[in-house]
């Protein structure tokens, strides 16, 4: 509980928890306020997503004080749902279920093991190299044929999607950036704060200014408002911080705004699936979210991106 | 009057919600706890005790299964999950052990089994197709559920669509792949005045092809 004594750290949970309490205050009276059906349906929505949100961050307070460990079990997690939410809108058929046993319960814990054992050389490739070319053969040796290309490459996209990228979020911990040992875990919440902030912010300035759509066929709620107000606010917010990390002033704001462009392309892309498939939401666990997917979509990209930046400029 | 739950049968439901991560829709149909005969289609291993688990728990502990005694006798703990955490009604599979001339008495005493079993306010589940099929398509019905609904006329017959069990844990696979599935109830049928077995059991199949979603 080394961490917990880290008063930067403390500083980060007691804004966030700050913002919490503001969020649910002004939400309880706008509900109050509000005037038509309409609005106080858009209200209710917005409180069911703040008490998530109480939920989500306490989740990941906890977990990120309790070391990397816990955060490695925490994103594992993560990504067994996330890939469960995903694997379930496949095509996939009778000849793939040994191939997906696979994907849950030995690929994915084995990339989450090899960060803890600080592998990097294998952590890196084992899902782009060794999945890649595992799930294929795997499949053929089931010997179903039919749509035998879609299936593996469906397959194999929800691994690097899910558990590939995503692992690099907790990866983070095991960087070693000269001066800052000990500290990653205020990296991860750097990640996950500018990231979550982003959607945030691009949902509240498209609900107030949101004219132009960006994408409608993909997903109708993207404003081009909401898009330039949200990267704006998130790239300032991440450049504020740039004390609890490694990164000078302005390279806090250039990598803030890498992560609020990547995760609002990976907003965009797991739309466009979920158009794709016809739903509108990867599932129900979180109420007002839809599912974890939904949830940590922009994470999936923002994640890797941020990794390989943070670590070729500041690992030697 | 509702009988105790064995200690294990809430622990039970609650893995194989989480392991099934089910949605229960109630389409046309409210979740009461009266009399009722749940069937469903049956793919998989798990569509028992997914779709128990799906049943909120008043009903749930009134509620015992229809099961094969073969499958159920075996080993140890399956006969102990079977009589006492389920409470399950174990029958003899499908109309072919029955010879020519004895399927009637056969039939008889199968179906009064299954009326002990559903007794004064008890609930069963059953699955008509007798056996697992690919979950591809919902194969035809055996003629029991018709047979207890003569026997009964006012019973409600609830229909219920289990979808992806068959993805999770398909015939001849032993370890399950945690995807997420959906059980949706439907509105109940009763035996029509002068229906036929055939028009029954066609109906019945029917109800539950309807709840499919694609």
């Amino acid at each position: 509980m080394r961490l917990a004594h880290d008063p930067q750290l403390l500083w980060l949970f007691g804004g966030v928890l700050g913002a919490l309490v503001v969020a649910s205050g002004l939400g309880a009276i706008l509900e109050r306020a509000a005037k038509s059906d309409q609005s106080r349906a858009v209200l209710r929505n917005l409180n069911a997503r703040t008490r998530a949100w109480w939920v989500m961050c306490s989740v990941f307070a906890l977990t990120l004080l309790s070391g990397a460990i816990g955060s490695l079990v925490l994103f594992g997690l993560l990504s067994l749902l996330a890939m469960r939410e995903y694997m379930t809108l496949l095509p996939t058929r009778r000849g793939d279920h040994r191939t997906l046993f696979w994907g849950f319960f030995i690929i994915t814990p084995l990339q989450y093991y090899l960060i803890g054992i600080h592998w990097y050389g294998f952590f890196a490739i084992l899902i782009p190299v060794f999945a890649f070319v595992f799930v294929p053969t795997r499949i053929a040796l089931a010997g179903d044929t039919e749509r035998f290309l879609e299936r593996a490459a469906k397959i194999q996209f929800g691994l690097m999607i899910c558990t590939y990228c995503l692992s690099h979020a907790p990866a983070l911990l095991i960087l070693p950036i000269p001066g800052y040992e000990g500290q990653q875990a205020k990296l991860l919440l750097f990640l996950v704060l500018v990231d979550q902030a982003s959607d945030v912010l691009q949902y509240v300035w498209g609900k107030l200014l949101g004219r132009r759509k960006i994408a409608p066929s993909v997903s109708p709620n993207k404003t081009w408002e909401g898009f330039l107000g949200g990267v704006v606010s998130a790239t300032l917010l991440g450049a504020a911080l740039w004390r609890v990390t490694p990164f000078s002033f302005r390279a806090a704001a250039a990598l803030s705004l890498a992560i609020t462009l990547m995760g609002f392309a990976g907003g965009l892309v797991m739309s466009a699936i979920k158009r794709d498939a016809g739903v509108k939401d990867y599932g129900t666990l979180i109420e007002g979210h839809g599912g974890i997917l939904d949830r940590i979509d922009s994470i999936c990209f923002a994640a890797p991106v941020f990794f390989h930046l943070v670590r070729y400029f500041y690992v030697p | 009057m509702s009988p105790s739950a064995h200690p294990l049968a809430g622990v039970l439901a609650w893995v194989a919600r989480l392991i099934s991560g089910v949605q229960v829709r109630w389409e046309g149909v409210p979740p009461e706890a009266h009399q009722r005969v749940y069937f469903a289609n049956h793919s998989s291993h798990l569509d028992f005790v997914v779709l128990w688990s799906a049943l909120p728990v008043e009903i749930r502990t009134r509620t015992r299964p229809v099961a094969a005694r073969d499958y159920w006798e075996k080993g140890l703990l399956r006969p102990y999950l079977a009589g006492r955490v389920f409470r399950a009604a174990l029958i003899e599979r499908g109309d072919r052990t029955a010879a020519p001339g004895e399927g009637v008495a056969a039939g008889r005493t199968l179906i009064d089994r299954l009326l002990e079993a559903l007794g004064e306010d008890g609930s069963l589940i059953v699955f008509p197709e007798g056996t697992r099929g690919t979950g591809e398509e919902v194969g035809s019905f055996k003629s029991g559920i018709y047979h207890l609904a003569r026997r009964k006329p006012d019973l409600e017959f609830v229909p219920a669509y289990l979808e992806n069990l068959n993805r999770v844990l398909p015939k001849g696979e032993v370890l399950p792949v945690p995807l997420l599935c959906t059980v949706t109830f439907g509105p109940p049928l009763r035996l029509r005045a002068e229906e036929t077995r055939q028009s029954f059991l066609e109906r019945a199949r029917a109800a539950v092809c309807a709840l499919r979603r694609r």
